[in-house]
């Protein structure tokens, strides 16, 4: 077993996986990485399952010390991560010596960095996932969805492997300014014609209030035209358009069922590319049905074969 | 019924059944749900029955579109409701009081009713379990008569204490864990609603039947109630 100390933290310090299935009708919510693909990539590099438990460390101050000598992967935001002071760039996995230290200062690219360890740090499984979720008080190192504190330890079970980095054309361009797939369906129908041409056709730009629950995106007023709703599921990534007319992309941590209309919902390519997006920064939105989404998302998962 | 169903996510399809939220609708939602789960097997990931829809997770890299709404044509295809389907009833133990009900007084208020008068009227009923939301274990009840629905408090509580037994309309709920809340509040319930070490973790499920049981202070802290006043705790 080896094992690291948290020597800094901060409440956006998760401990994740893919989340909780199987529960959403019990109004526990689902949880998880909110960028998948990161987080799988961080996995793979170590030859784990790409669902293997993960620190998500969203825009930086984790400071951790090696107890052992470690081995490590990292994927997703550059957090300007420095190992023992000198900048370790992601998409990679390395060693950490006993002794050494791994600090994430800042958001240099991106918003969300995932450090994976062998097998997956050890945490216990609570109702099927590790997957912290504060506001539920489920997941994290304790089980009660505590982020990550200073002073706990964390540790692994698996043996270290060959280094190894993610090819380069395989790395998600977080440079690039994101077109985020929309898989058209729920109340797409009842918006007015306008309001469908102005959210594929506009710039939206990211507001402060976003969380793991959810985005917003500021742009022009969608209208809604059909009858008020009843509450129904929300699934991952839905795009729901509340009085104001502002879309919330709802994301892991969101409510399980909801009566806001909604466009439609993210692909979850599109939902690991929002995850890496910073407030004021601004995304387009592309329509695309479901048969065509499906496809692309199996071509995209051939990756980790 | 005339189900309909609608793409919402690459893997999720919407099961619409009704228009109308109607007590009637669970038997058709139960029997729904156990056809669903049947035909869809380990390829389900979840299934998120609400009032009136049916929301089907399924796993894309075993399923395709089309094939997901064929295992939902067959599972609705001669469909009748099944009152044996329906749930467990659950008998909720509730101390009302204004201590911890700070509603109560209104809700007699509004409708005119004596508070004695309001607590026999919410207990009398028995519910339907509509949908769970909001919060693990959290249970949207109805319908509560229409003489003692109430709009949702202008600003909601920071703080509610578990077990908080309130109203909303014409729905009625119990708060499983300490959240903030705009219910208005009339009693509370030393019941644990939601238990992690339980099996199936939830003490109500989508479909299950609820009737509350007016009972003593002495009753209530016997049953493990917390009986610190809302404002104290607020």
């Amino acid at each position: 077993m080896s094992r690291l100390s948290i020597e800094a933290s901060t409440a956006l310090c998760l401990l994740q996986d893919a989340g909780r299935f199987g529960v959403l009708h019990l109004g526990v919510t689902q949880g998880g990485a909110a960028d998948w693909l990161s987080m799988s990539w961080a996995n793979s590099l170590l030859g784990n399952p790409l669902d293997a438990a993960v620190i998500e460390v969203t825009l930086g101050g984790l400071t951790l010390q090696a107890q052992d000598d470690c081995c490590l992967a990292l994927a997703g935001a550059d957090l300007g991560a420095l190992l023992d002071g000198q900048p370790l760039a992601p998409w990679r996995s390395f060693t950490l010596r006993k002794g050494q230290r791994l600090q994430f200062t800042q958001p240099l690219l991106g918003a969300r960095a995932y450090l994976a360890a062998p097998g997956g740090f050890t945490a216990p499984q609570v109702l099927g996932s590790c997957a912290t979720v504060v506001r539920e008080e489920l997941g994290g190192l304790d089980g009660f969805g505590q982020p990550l504190a200073k002073g706990a330890e964390l540790s692994y079970a698996g043996p270290a492997t060959t280094l190894r980095e993610v090819p380069g054309e395989q790395r998600p361009d977080f440079r690039r300014a994101p077109v985020l797939d929309l898989v058209l369906g729920a109340q797409h129908g009842e918006f007015s014609g306008q309001s469908l041409f102005d959210a594929f056709n506009s710039t939206w730009t990211l507001d402060t209030r976003a969380d793991r629950m959810g985005m917003r995106l500021l742009g022009p007023a969608l209208q809604y035209q059909g009858r008020p709703m009843i509450s129904e599921g929300i699934p991952l990534g839905a795009v729901q358009v509340p009085p104001d007319g502002q879309p919330i992309v709802l994301l892991n941590d969101r409510q399980t069922i909801g009566g806001y209309p909604r466009l439609g919902a993210l692909t979850p390519l599109a939902l690991a590319r929002l995850a890496q997006c910073l407030p004021g920064q601004t995304v387009r939105l592309a329509p695309v049905v479901q048969e065509t989404a499906h496809r692309q998302h199996r071509e995209l998962l051939q990756r980790f074969r | 019924m005339k189900p309909r169903v609608e793409v919402v996510a690459i893997d999720c399809l919407m099961v619409r059944l009704f228009d109308e939220i109607a007590e009637s609708n669970m038997p058709w939602m139960l029997a729904a749900c156990v056809r669903l789960r049947e035909n869809f097997g380990v390829h389900l990931i979840d299934l998120v029955p609400s009032y009136t829809t049916l929301m089907v997770h399924y796993d894309l890299l075993a399923l395709n579109p089309a094939q997901a709404r064929e295992l939902i044509a067959q599972a609705l295809n001669g469909l009748t409701p099944d009152a044996q389907a329906s749930g467990q009833c659950h008998v909720l133990p509730v101390w009302y009081h204004p201590s911890v009900g700070p509603e109560l007084s209104l809700l007699a208020q509004r409708s005119g009713l004596a508070v004695d008068e309001v607590i026999r009227r919410h207990s009398e009923r028995e519910y339907q379990v509509f949908a769970l939301g909001f919060a693990p274990g959290f249970a949207f009840m109805g319908l509560v008569e229409e003489v003692l629905a109430a709009p949702r408090l202008n600003t909601p509580r920071k703080r509610v204490a578990a077990g908080s037994v309130g109203i909303a309309e014409r729905q009625t709920a119990a708060y499983p864990v300490v959240s903030p809340g705009g219910w208005n509040l009339i009693g509370r319930t030393p019941a644990r609603l939601f238990d992690r070490g339980r099996d199936g973790y939830s003490l109500m499920q989508p479909g299950d039947t609820v009737r509350f049981a007016a009972v003593s202070h002495a009753e209530f802290v016997n049953l493990g109630g917390d009986d610190t006043p809302l404002e104290v705790s607020a």
